[in-house]
C-alpha cells in the first residue's frame, strides 16, 4: 500500500526581496510552501546567511574568530574577510560605536565606515544601527543618503521612527529597509500596515520580528514565525508576506552559556565552542521557523549553517 | 473524519443517569466528540458500539511509552494550534563497529543539571549494530550501555541477535530498533513477545507505510518510525510527511512518533548534528541521537527544547527564591523582579552582564510579566514586602538597598512605608538599560 502525500504548496508566497547593487545582488524570499519544505516544491530562494561584522572589531578573545581576522586590522578589511567566508552571501555592518551610552561614535564617522566596508566587500551589504532609536534614525538616514543607488538593506525601522527612515531610506534614497518588532505578530502587522500607508512598498522591505537566543523565551520567536509564514500563505496576508530577516549572532553570543569563559564554568568546556553551538542551534530553530535569512559571527557557524541548507534544497 | 457529537449520541443510551459525570447523554456526545472525554466513562455503551467509536475517536498519533517517558500523543502541527505534550528525547548513538564505543557511553552521564525545574540529561542511548561486527562484540556493547540504567534502543536487524540483546537488557524499558520491509514478521516476534517498542524502517516512505500497515495487521501498534539516514533532505521530509499524514490528514498508518539519528546524517561532525538535533526538535522529530551530549550542544538544545515544548496557555516560571549572581553575598545589593521565565532570564542576564554583584529576589507573582502581574494585584508593594520577610531576607542578607523594576516605580513610597529600614530605588524600564545603570549605581556607591 503506497503512502499518500498530500504537498501543501500556497497560491500565495513570501513576497521575493532583491538588494545589492546589480552584479553583487542577493534575494530574499519568494518561496510559496512552508520553511524548507523543499519537499512540496522548489524553493524560489534558499535562505541567505549573513556575516556580522561590527565597527568596534570583532572579539579578540576568540581564538577562532582571531585566527580567521588574523591580519585584517582595519574594519573594511575585516569586513572584505567576512565577504570571503565560505557560505556567507551578505555582510552585516553593525554600527555599535554609535551607541551614545558606549562610544558615541559620530555619524560622519560611521557613515565614512560604511562607505569604506562598502568599497572593500563585493557582496549586498546590510547596515544595522546601535540600536539606540535616536542616534539610529538619524545616523541610518545619512547611510541611505551616502550610499544612494547601492541598493542596501538597512536595519531597523521601528515604531518610533518608521517615519523617518520609511520616507528617506525607501521613498527618497531608493534603500530597502527592514521593520523590527519585538515578537508580537499583531505589533509586526501593523508596523507593516503603517510603512505602506506611508507609501512605502511592501516589495521594498523585510521583518525581523525580533530573535532570542535559545532557552531565552525561544518560544516566542518560533510561534511568532509559524504564525507569520501561516498567515502570510494560508491566508495570503500581504501585510505579512515580507521576507524574515533574523539577527542571530548578536543574540546567541551575548547570553551566559556563550559568555562564561571556562574557567568560571569548567564543566562546560571551551567557550568558543559553546558560542558555535549555541550559534547553530539557534539559526536553525529560526531557519525551521521561518527566517528567509539569518546573520551569524563566527565562521564555523556560518560554514555549517549554509551547508545545513544546502543538504535540505 | 472525525466523528460528530450527533453520531456519538445515536450510540448512547439516551437516558440521562449522569452516571459518566455529565449532566446529559447529549452534552456527554459532545464532549467525547471534542477529545475532551473517553467513550468508555459511559457504562452503558455496548461493547460494539465502544469498539466502532473508539476506533474512530482515537488521537490521530499514538501515545508510545517506554519506561517513565510518553513520545508522541500531539494533536496540532504548530505549538500556536494548541500545544506540543510530549517533549522530544535526546539519545546518545554508539555502535559495535566503533573504536571508542566504550569511551563514548562513559560520558554520557557528563550532562546532567536542572534548569526552571526539568532535568536535562541524556534520556536514551542507541546500541547499533554493524553487519561486519561479531555477535558476542554487540552483546557486550548492550551490556555496558545497560551499566548506565537508561532506556536503549537497540538497533540489530537480525532477529536471532535481536532476541539475545533483548534477554540480555529486559530490565531495563527498551526500544527494538531494526524492523524493515524484510525481516518485519520475525522482528515482530521479538518486539511483541518482550512487550517492547518496535522502531520500523524502511528505503523510502512508501515502503514504510507498507511495512507499518502490515505490522498493524499483525495487531503491533507499539510502534516508532525511523526517519532513515539516506540523506539530510529525505531524512527531514520523511519527519515532516509523517507528522503531517497522521495529524493534518487524519491518516493513522503514520500516527506515530519518529527516531531520528544525526549521527548517521552527519558522521563525525558534531557542529552539524548540533543544527540537524535543533531542526528535528523545532520540526518532528520524538528521539533525536547524535554521536555525543557535550555541554555545548547541551545548553541551547535543552533550553530550546523546554521553549518549545511549553503550553502556550501556561507560561513558564521559576521558583520564587534569592538568586545570587555575580559572586552575591550578604553585602550585595538586592533587585526584584517577577517569576515569569522570560522576565527572569532577560533580567539575570543583563545583571550578570553588569558585572555587579547583586542578589535577584523572585517572589510569587503568578508567571506573568511585571505589568501584568502588577495588574492583577500579584505584584505589589504588599507581596514584595511580604515575600522578603516570609524568607527572612533581612536576616539572610545585611545589604538594604532594593532595585524594583521601572514599569512599576509607583510602587516605591509604599514599598518604603512596608519595609522600614530600606532604600527602595527604581531600575530602568528595560532590561537592556540595567548594565549601564547598575555600572553607574556601582561606581556611585563604591
Amino acid at each position: 500500500m503506497p503512502f499518500t502525500d498530500k504537498p501543501q504548496v500556497f497560491n500565495a508566497a513570501i513576497n521575493a526581496l532583491t538588494f545589492g547593487e546589480a552584479g553583487r545582488e542577493l534575494t530574499l524570499g519568494g518561496s510559496n510552501v512552508y520553511p524548507l519544505y523543499a519537499f512540496d516544491a522548489p524553493l524560489a530562494n534558499a535562505p541567505r546567511v549573513g556575516v556580522e561584522v561590527s565597527d568596534q572589531g570583532y572579539e579578540k578573545a576568540i581564538p577562532g574568530l582571531a585566527a580567521f581576522y588574523a591580519g585584517a586590522e582595519t574594519i573594511p578589511e575585516q569586513a572584505a574577510r567576512a565577504a570571503a567566508m565560505p557560505g556567507a552571501e551578505f555582510v552585516c555592518l553593525k554600527l555599535d560605536s554609535a551607541d551614545p551610552n558606549g562610544d558615541n561614535a559620530s555619524v560622519e564617522d560611521c557613515v565614512a565606515t560604511v562607505k569604506a566596508v562598502y568599497e572593500a566587500i563585493d557582496k549586498p551589504l546590510v547596515v544595522m544601527g546601535c540600536k539606540n532609536v535616536e542616534k539610529d534614525t538619524e545616523l541610518l538616514v545619512k547611510v541611505a543618503e551616502a550610499l544612494q543607488g547601492k541598493n542596501v538593506l538597512l536595519m531597523s525601522a521601528r515604531e518610533e521612527d518608521y517615519k523617518t527612515l520609511g520616507a528617506s531610506a525607501v521613498l527618497a534614497y531608493g534603500q530597502k529597509l527592514c521593520g523590527e518588532s519585538a515578537v508580537d505578530i499583531n505589533l509586526a502587522k501593523q508596523l507593516n500596515v503603517l510603512m505602506s500607508q506611508l507609501g512605502v512598498p511592501a516589495a521594498s522591505t523585510v521583518m525581523n520580528l525580533g530573535s532570542a537566543a535559545a532557552g531565552y523565551g525561544f518560544e516566542y520567536v518560533a510561534s511568532t514565525m509559524d504564525r507569520v509564514k501561516s498567515a502570510a500563505l494560508t491566508q495570503n496576508d500581504a501585510m505579512l508576506q515580507m521576507p524574515v530577516v533574523t539577527p542571530v549572532g548578536s543574540e546567541a553570543w551575548s547570553v551566559k552559556e556563550a559568555l562564561l569563559e571556562e574557567a568560571e564554568e569548567p564543566e562546560w568546556g571551551s567557550r568558543e565552542e559553546r558560542g558555535i553551538q549555541m550559534e547553530i542551534i539557534t539559526a536553525a530553530a529560526c531557519l525551521a521557523s521561518g527566517s528567509d535569512a539569518v546573520i551569524l559571527r563566527h565562521p564555523e557557524s556560518v560554514k555549517t549553517v549554509s551547508e545545513m541548507i544546502s543538504a535540505l534544497l | 473524519m472525525a466523528l460528530k457529537g450527533l453520531d456519538i449520541f445515536k450510540l448512547t443510551p439516551k437516558k440521562n443517569c449522569k452516571e459518566c459525570g455529565s449532566p446529559t447523554c447529549m452534552a456527554f456526545s459532545m464532549k467525547v466528540a471534542q477529545g475532551a472525554v473517553s467513550i468508555d466513562k459511559c457504562p452503558y455503551m455496548s461493547q460494539d458500539a465502544i469498539d466502532k467509536l473508539s476506533e474512530q475517536t482515537a488521537p490521530p498519533m499514538k501515545t508510545i511509552k517506554v519506561g517513565e517517558f510518553s513520545l508522541g500523543g500531539e494533536t496540532v502541527m504548530f505549538r500556536h494550534d494548541k500545544t506540543f505534550v510530549s517533549r522530544c528525547l535526546y539519545a546518545v548513538a554508539v555502535c559495535d563497529g566503533m573504536e571508542d564505543a566504550e569511551a563514548r557511553l562513559a560520558k554520557v552521564p557528563q550532562v546532567d543539571y536542572e534548569r526552571i525545574g526539568e532535568r536535562m540529561h541524556v534520556e536514551m542511548v542507541t546500541v547499533d549494530h554493524c553487519s561486519d561486527q561479531p555477535e558476542d562484540k554487540y552483546l557486550a556493547l548492550v551490556e555496558k550501555a545497560k551499566a548506565l540504567g537508561r532506556p536503549l534502543i537497540l538497533g540489530v536487524e537480525d532477529a536471532g541477535l535481536a532476541a539475545k540483546a533483548v534477554a540480555a537488557a529486559k530490565e531495563l524499558p527498551l526500544v527494538l530498533n531494526g524492523a524493515n520491509e524484510e525481516n518485519y514478521e520475525a522482528m515482530n516476534k521479538v518486539a511483541t513477545d518482550a512487550g517492547i517498542v518496535l522502531g520500523v524502517s524502511a528505503a523510502s516512505l512508501d515502503a514504510l507505510y507498507d511495512t507499518v500497515a502490515k505490522l498493524e495487521g499483525l495487531g503491533n501498534k507499539n510502534l516508532i518510525l525511523d526517519v532513515g539516514s539516506a540523506s539530510i533532505k529525505d531524512a527531514f521530509a520523511g519527519a515532516v510527511k509523517i507528522r503531517r499524514a497522521a495529524l493534518k490528514n487524519n491518516d493513522r498508518t503514520f500516527g506515530y512518533p519518529t527516531y531520528v539519528n544525526v549521527a548517521e546524517l552527519a558522521p563525525g561532525n558534531s557542529h552539524m548534528q548540533g543544527a540537524l538535533a535543533s531542526l528535528f526538535t523545532t520540526r518532528y522529530g520524538s528521539i533525536i541521537a547524535m554521536d555525543e551530549m557535550d555541554y555545548a550542544k547541551a545548553l541551547p538544545l535543552y533550553g530550546l527544547r523546554q521553549n518549545l515544548f511549553t503550553d502556550p496557555q501556561k507560561p513558564m516560571r521559576v521558583t520564587p527564591g534569592i538568586y545570587p549572581l555575580n559572586g552575591a553575598d550578604e553585602n550585595a545589593i538586592c533587585a526584584t523582579t517577577v517569576d515569569f521565565a522570560l522576565t527572569y532570564f532577560v533580567v539575570s542576564g543583563e545583571l550578570e552582564r553588569s558585572g555587579v554583584p547583586v542578589n535577584l529576589l523572585i517572589s510569587d507573582a503568578g508567571g506573568y510579566s511585571v505589568l501584568t502581574s502588577w495588574a492583577a494585584g500579584k505584584f505589589s508593594a504588599n507581596t514584595i514586602a511580604n515575600f522578603l520577610k516570609e524568607n527572612d531576607i533581612e536576616g539572610k542578607i545585611k545589604n538594604r538597598t532594593l532595585l524594583i523594576p521601572g514599569k512599576v516605580a509607583v510602587l516605591k513610597g509604599e514599598l518604603e512605608a512596608n519595609l522600614p529600614g530600606w532604600e527602595i530605588v527604581v531600575a530602568p524600564k528595560e532590561a537592556v538599560q540595567l548594565v549601564k545603570f547598575l555600572k553607574d549605581l556601582a561606581a556611585s556607591r563604591a
